[in-house]
């Protein structure tokens, strides 16, 4: 467990806490506004992937696929809210859960039968190929940097509208108290069809950049999902600055808890076992660390909602 | 009162089919089948009381199928092939792992419920496919199914299909006894306001997590019936897909009647396999047929569960 090692992992897992939080950032904004689940969310993550993926040959490359891409899934996610989730707001999660569980099996069939079940790999693009040197003897891919670097600065932009816009406010407010916002004259629902489209926006963005780097497969979202929401129930539910930290926290804890679990546990136990356990342990970090954050604060570390 | 006598009639009706079923000289594989979907009947039985009764949206019950699948394999594995002992052992292990994860779970409502089920589902699926030892996400094959008694009994597709039956019958009235007591009475009035059980001085939380952990442990003895069904447990039993398939079973028979569990398993199962004949890309189907159903039922799924329900 080198220090070399050790600062390539931390690396990895800020750049996968970044994307991580590009997915959850929409997503719970959309359950604070709206108290709605929407378990289609990863799907625009996959749904930006494929587009980039697919379009780079004809686009002129990567950079050319990724704005597309973005347009094709604000646009995608506007016409899914319009469709199936806007009859959806009133009624009960169970409702919303089956709906979008309904979606998820469509689109992840969908793109199996229009682009074939094996995975696309994408090449990175050329002015951001190669390795810099860090310090003496640490070389990390620019690539990633480069991921990191669209993470944070989507990250400041998100927290600059949030924080400094009046749709911000109203958003910020919305996550408090909808009905409240509502009752003041706002266009509650033309909100939350600003949020959602956004937000599958980001989550397609955030789709796109990990091509180069991930293979791009039908159900690549569902995973993410998931992720997600773990970082969401952590961070608290409707807390933009609790989703950030938290998909850091869940990012940096995955990451180099696969890297050493194993190593960590060869200092106490023998070898053989701790690579049995290793991995398994290493798997359930997050999760561990969800129940522990949820057991001192069941409303997760930022909420949002006094009522919960 | 004449309501509930129907719906006894028609449930006894439907076991009284599953019973004589093996007797009429079918093919093999409707046996099996069936038996596969009795099984997971179990839990869609089982999920209901939580979920129909008690109002708490799992998502993650596939978790509690796979925990006692992998109890029961994994002991076969091992050699120790006595099935009391590894249903014992999947009913135990699943209703462990209820217990811890069901007691942060209870803590919250709504949206956060859902995601925790649905992470702590992910997180079982996640260590299941760690088990390098036990297969990995390749799964494990068993040698043999669980002896019974010492004999073989089990090695006959009929025999397991009749104790698949019991199991199936023993959970129906399980359900049935607690949602007719005193601690069902309490969970459903929970499932409808909340404060003012709790001003009437029972403890919310309590009630839900033993709904929750009872659950769990039906479950998982339909895990161990699976992996000795088809002598294989792999991850893939616990995907989270799984437990989005139980909340459709519940929910399109009917959720928190007698028998609209047990008709939904078979209903969607049945449905799945039907459609899987007609194309390989059914899940664009079954998919486009939920979000029809949840969009143009009038006043949704949730308003046939109240007319059903209550």
């Amino acid at each position: 467990m080198s220090f070399t090692l050790l600062a390539v992992q931390t690396l990895n897992g800020l750049q996968f806490g970044l994307m991580l939080f590009l997915v959850a950032a929409g997503l719970t904004l959309v359950f604070g506004v709206m108290d709605f689940i929407n378990l289609a969310h990863g799907v625009q993550y996959m749904l930006g992937a494929y587009l980039t993926a697919v379009l780079a040959p004809h686009a002129g490359g990567f950079f050319g696929a990724l704005a597309l891409a973005l347009p094709l899934t604000l646009a995608l996610g506007l016409v899914l809210e319009r469709i199936v989730f806007r009859p959806l707001y009133g009624r009960g999660h169970l409702d919303q859960v089956l709906a979008t569980f309904g979606v998820i099996l469509i689109v992840n069939e969908g793109v199996k039968l229009a682009f074939g079940a094996a995975p696309i790999s994408v090449p990175v693009p050329d002015l951001l190929s190669g390795s810099v040197m860090l310090t003496d003897g640490l070389l990390f891919p620019v690539y990633r940097l480069a991921i990191i670097g669209a993470g944070l600065g989507t990250g400041l932009l998100l927290w600059l509208v949030i924080d400094g816009t009046k749709f911000g406010m109203l958003v910020r407010a919305g996550a408090t108290n909808a009905p409240m916002v509502s009752a003041l004259g706002v266009d509650v629902r033309r909100l939350f069809t600003a949020v959602t489209a956004f937000g599958a926006m980001l989550a397609g963005f955030a789709g796109a950049m990990v091509t180069p780097i991930l293979s791009v497969e039908p159900g690549m979202g569902d995973g993410v999902l998931i992720l997600a929401f773990v970082v969401i129930v952590v961070g608290g539910v409707g807390s933009i600055r609790g989703a950030f930290l938290a998909a850091l926290l869940i990012g940096l804890v995955d990451t180099l808890g696969r890297s050493f679990a194993t190593d960590i546990l060869k200092l106490m136990v023998s070898a053989p076992t701790a690579n049995r356990v290793g991995p398994a342990l290493a798997s359930m970090a997050i999760y561990v660390l969800m129940a522990g954050v949820l057991a001192v604060r069941p409303g997760g570390l930022f909420p949002s909602r006094s009522a919960g | 009162m004449s309501k509930t006598r129907r719906d006894f009639l028609v449930l006894g009706l439907m076991l009284a089919i599953l019973a004589v079923l093996p007797l009429v000289g079918l093919p093999g594989w409707v046996i099996t089948y069936t038996a596969r979907i009795m099984a997971f009947a179990i839990c869609a039985v089982a999920l209901d009381l939580v979920l129909g009764y008690g109002g708490m949206v799992s998502l993650g019950h596939a978790a509690f199928l796979g925990i006692g699948s992998y109890a029961a394999g994994i002991l076969i594995a091992e050699g120790i092939e006595d099935f009391f002992i590894g249903l014992a052992a999947g009913a135990a292990a699943a209703g462990l792992y209820a217990l811890a994860t069901g007691a942060i779970a209870v803590r919250t409502k709504g949206v956060a419920f859902i995601m925790i089920t649905l992470a702590f589902g992910q997180m079982a699926f996640f260590v299941a496919n760690a088990l390098s030892e036990y297969g990995g996400s390749d799964g494990l094959t068993l040698w043999s199914r669980a002896t019974l008694n010492g004999t073989r009994a089990l090695k006959s597709d009929t025999t397991l299909y009749f104790v698949i039956l019991a199991a199936l019958v023993a959970s129906l009235g399980v359900v049935r006894l607690v949602t007719a007591s005193p601690f069902g009475a309490v969970l459903r009035a929970a499932r409808n306001n909340p404060e003012r059980v709790t001003a009437l001085g029972y403890d919310v939380e309590r009630v839900r997590l033993w709904a929750y952990v009872l659950s769990a442990v039906l479950c998982g003895v339909a895990g161990v019936l699976i992996a000795n069904l088809t002598s294989f447990v792999s991850p893939a039993l616990m995907a989270w897909q799984r437990s989005g398939e139980f909340i459709v079973m519940v929910i399109l028979g009917g959720a928190g009647t007698v028998w609209g569990a047990l008709a939904g398993a078979f209903v969607v199962l049945a449905l799945e396999e039907g459609l899987s004949l007609a194309t390989q890309h059914w899940k664009i189907a079954f998919g486009a047929l939920l979000v029809a159903v949840v969009l143009f039922t009038r006043g949704g799924i949730a308003g046939l569960f109240d007319r059903s329900a209550r």
